[in-house]
C-alpha cells in the first residue's frame, strides 16, 4: 500500500457541493473551464459597462479568495483586508503619478509593500491566539483611511488620486474595458491556481491543522505562529495585487473604497459564498459586484440585504451558498432511497 | 534516554513545576501519577517543547535540549500524544497520520513514511478500515489510537503520553494500554502521565508520584502500588 501523495485531491478540500457523486472533474479542470467560459464575456456583453463589471468582479475574486484562504482555511479573521487592497492601490498609483513608474513595476512593488506591512502587523498580533489579529487589522484599516485622506499632497485626499495611468504595452494602452479584461482574467486565474496549490501543499495542510487544532499542530512540529504569519503576508500581498489592478484600471482611487466597512463586507462575502470552500469566493465576488449594481436606486437597501442574506445563510446553510446544491442533493437522494 | 534535572516551568508569573528531576532509561516504561493539577501536563508539555522551562536541564541521550523548539525536539526522537487527543477533526485519518510525519516531508520526502503508515495500520487495524473517514467522526477510543498513530509517524524513540485514558470506556482503556505495552516491548521508551494510577502502575516498570509540582515519591511500580500511602491517595484503596 502506498501513501497518498500530498498533492492529489484531498477529500477535506472538496467543497460540500463537490462531494456530490456525479462530479468527477478535478478542481484544476473545473477552474480552467470556469475561466474559459468567463473569457467569452467581452464577446457576448451588450456594452462595455458589463465588461467593466466583469473586470471588477474578477478583482473581487482575488480579494475574497485571498481573504477566504486566511479566514476560511486558516481561521484568522482579518478586519483590514480592504486596507491592504487600498495600500496596494495607493502604492502602485502614487508611484505612477508622482514618480512616473510603470504599472508593471507598480504591481509587484504594491504586493511587496502590502506583504511587508502585513509582516509588521502580524509579528505582534499573531503571537497571541484569539481576536488580536481582528483588532490589530481593524486599527490598521482605520489608520490607513486617515492617511489616504490626510496625505493630500501624495494621495489627493478625499478627492481621490487622479491621473493614474493604465497598464500599457509600449503605446498600446489597456485603457478600455475590453482591453483590460484579458489582464484581469489572467491575474485572477493565476491567483486562483496559486491558492489551489498552496492549499494542497504541505504548508497548506499545516495551515488547516493550525486552524482546527493549534495544540495538536504544535505537537506534530508545525510552527503555528510562522504558518499563520506566512499566510497573513501572502494573502495581504494578493490584496495588494488586487489594489494595483484596481487603480490602474479605474485610473482613480478614493479613500472610501477601502474603508473599514468594505473590510467587513469582504468578510461577509467570504461567509456568504462559503467560508473554507474553494469555490465560495467566486459566488461571494459575484454577489459583491452585482448586488450594488442592481440596487443603485436604493442605497441603504444594499447593506440591509447583505445583512439579511448573511443571517439566512448562517441559519440555513452555514457552509455558505456553495453548500446549498450539495445539501439539496443530499436531501433529495436521501428521500429517494 | 531522558534525564531531567531541577526543571522549573510555569505560565506567566505562576510557577507550576518546582525543581523536577526524573529519568527514563532507554526502552523503559515510566509513569507519572498525580492528582488533577499536580503538574503532569505542564511537565510533559515542557518536555515536548510546547512550554519554555524557566530553569533546569533536559537531556536527551546526553544532549541538552531545554532550549530547542518543539519541532526540533521531534528530530531528537521525542514526541507527545497530547491530552484530549487533539486530532485534526476535519481531516481524514490518513491526512492526520501524514501530518504526524510533517517534519519528514520537507525538504525531501522521507521514503520511510509509507512503511511507517503501514506499521501504524498494522498496530491499529481499525484505523486502516477508516483511513478515508474524517477524524472528527471517530469514537473517542479510535481518536486516541489516531493520536498515538500520529505521534508514531514522527519515528520517535521516546513517547510522552498525556492522560491516554481520559474519557474512555474501561474496555477501550485496556486496549490502549495493551498497545502502549506492546510499543514498549518493541523498544519504545515511554513516559506516561495518568490520573488512572491503577492502570499506569500496572503497565509501567517505574513510577513517579507528583504533587503540587514536586516529585514526592519514586520507586518501582510494584512497590508504589503496594505502598499504603500511595494506595490511599491515588488508588482509592
Amino acid at each position: 500500500m502506498s501513501v497518498m501523495p500530498l498533492k492529489t485531491t484531498s477529500p477535506a478540500l472538496r467543497s460540500p457541493a463537490a462531494a456530490a457523486p456525479a462530479q468527477r472533474l478535478s478542481d484544476h479542470a473545473r477552474l480552467l473551464i470556469v475561466w474559459l467560459v468567463l473569457l467569452a464575456v467581452p464577446f457576448v456583453s451588450p456594452n462595455s459597462y458589463v465588461v467593466s463589471l466583469a473586470n471588477l468582479m474578477l478583482i473581487n475574486v482575488i480579494l475574497i479568495a485571498s481573504l477566504n484562504l486566511l479566514m476560511g482555511y486558516g481561521g484568522q479573521i482579518s478586519l483590514g483586508h480592504a486596507a491592504f487592497y487600498g495600500l496596494g492601490a495607493y502604492v502602485s498609483g502614487v508611484l505612477g503619478v508622482k514618480l512616473g513608474w510603470s504599472p508593471w513595476i507598480g504591481l509587484p512593488v504594491a504586493a511587496l509593500v502590502t506583504g511587508l506591512s502585513a509582516l509588521i502587523i502580524g509579528i505582534p498580533a499573531l503571537r497571541l491566539r484569539g481576536l488580536y489579529l481582528s483588532m490589530a487589522t481593524l486599527g490598521w484599516n482605520a489608520i490607513l483611511v486617515v492617511m489616504f485622506n490626510r496625505l493630500i499632497d501624495l494621495t489627493g485626499g478625499p478627492n481621490g488620486l487622479l491621473g493614474v495611468k493604465p497598464f500599457a504595452f509600449g503605446t498600446f494602452a489597456l485603457d478600455t474595458d475590453a482591453r483590460q479584461f484579458p489582464l484581469v482574467w489572467l491575474v485572477s486565474l493565476l491567483v486562483m491556481v496559486a491558492i489551489l496549490h498552496l492549499l494542497r501543499s504541505r504548508i497548506g495542510r499545516a495551515l488547516r491543522a493550525v486552524a482546527t487544532n493549534e495544540l495538536g499542530a504544535d505537537a506534530v512540529g508545525i510552527n503555528s505562529f510562522r504558518t499563520k504569519l506566512l499566510f497573513f503576508v501572502l494573502t495581504a500581498g494578493m490584496a495588494g495585487i488586487a489594489g494595483s489592478l484596481y487603480v490602474h484600471i479605474n485610473q482613480y482611487a478614493s479613500p472610501e473604497t477601502f474603508s473599514v466597512s468594505s473590510s467587513i463586507l469582504l468578510v461577509v462575502m467570504v461567509a456568504l459564498g462559503g467560508s473554507g470552500t474553494y469555490w465560495g469566493p467566486i459566488v461571494g465576488a459575484l454577489i459583491y459586484t452585482a448586488v450594488p449594481q442592481l440596487l443603485l436606486d436604493y442605497e441603504d437597501a444594499e447593506l440591509m440585504l447583505f445583512g439579511l442574506g448573511m443571517l439566512l445563510v448562517l441559519i440555513l446553510s452555514p457552509s455558505g451558498l456553495t453548500g446549498v446544491p450539495g445539501a439539496l442533493i443530499k436531501r433529495f437522494s436521501g428521500r429517494a432511497s | 534516554m531522558l534525564e531531567v534535572e531541577a526543571l522549573e516551568a510555569g505560565y506567566g508569573s505562576i510557577k507550576v513545576l518546582h525543581k523536577i528531576s526524573l529519568r527514563v532509561e532507554r526502552g523503559q516504561s515510566v509513569c507519572l501519577i498525580g492528582a488533577n493539577g499536580a503538574g503532569k501536563s505542564t511537565l510533559l508539555r515542557s518536555l515536548a517543547g510546547l512550554l519554555r522551562p524557566s530553569a533546569g536541564r533536559i537531556l536527551i541521550e546526553g544532549k541538552e535540549i531545554a532550549n530547542a523548539s518543539a519541532s526540533a525536539r521531534l528530530d531528537y526522537g521525542i514526541t507527545l500524544v497530547p491530552e484530549g487527543r487533539r486530532v485534526f477533526a476535519p481531516m481524514t485519518v490518513r491526512e492526520n497520520l501524514e501530518m504526524g510525519a510533517y517534519r519528514r516531508l520537507w525538504p525531501r520526502r522521507d521514503r520511510g513514511v509509507a512503511a511507517d503508515m503501514d506499521m501504524v495500520f498494522d498496530l491499529f487495524p481499525r484505523l486502516r478500515e477508516r483511513q478515508s473517514q474524517t477524524a472528527g467522526l471517530l469514537s473517542g477510543g479510535e481518536q486516541q489510537m489516531l493520536a498515538i498513530g500520529r505521534a508514531l509517524m514522527s519515528k520517535p524513540r521516546l513517547m510522552l503520553l498525556d492522560e491516554p485514558s481520559m474519557g474512555l470506556a474501561p474496555k477501550v482503556v485496556q486496549e490502549i494500554f495493551a498497545t502502549i505495552r506492546r510499543l514498549n516491548a518493541e523498544g519504545m521508551s515511554i513516559l506516561l502521565a495518568e490520573q488512572n494510577a491503577n492502570m499506569a502502575l500496572k503497565s509501567a516498570a517505574w513510577g513517579y508520584v507528583i504533587a503540587e509540582g514536586e516529585i514526592v515519591r519514586t520507586a518501582e511500580s510494584a512497590s508504589l502500588a503496594s505502598d499504603p500511602s500511595v494506595r490511599a491517595a491515588y488508588l482509592g484503596l
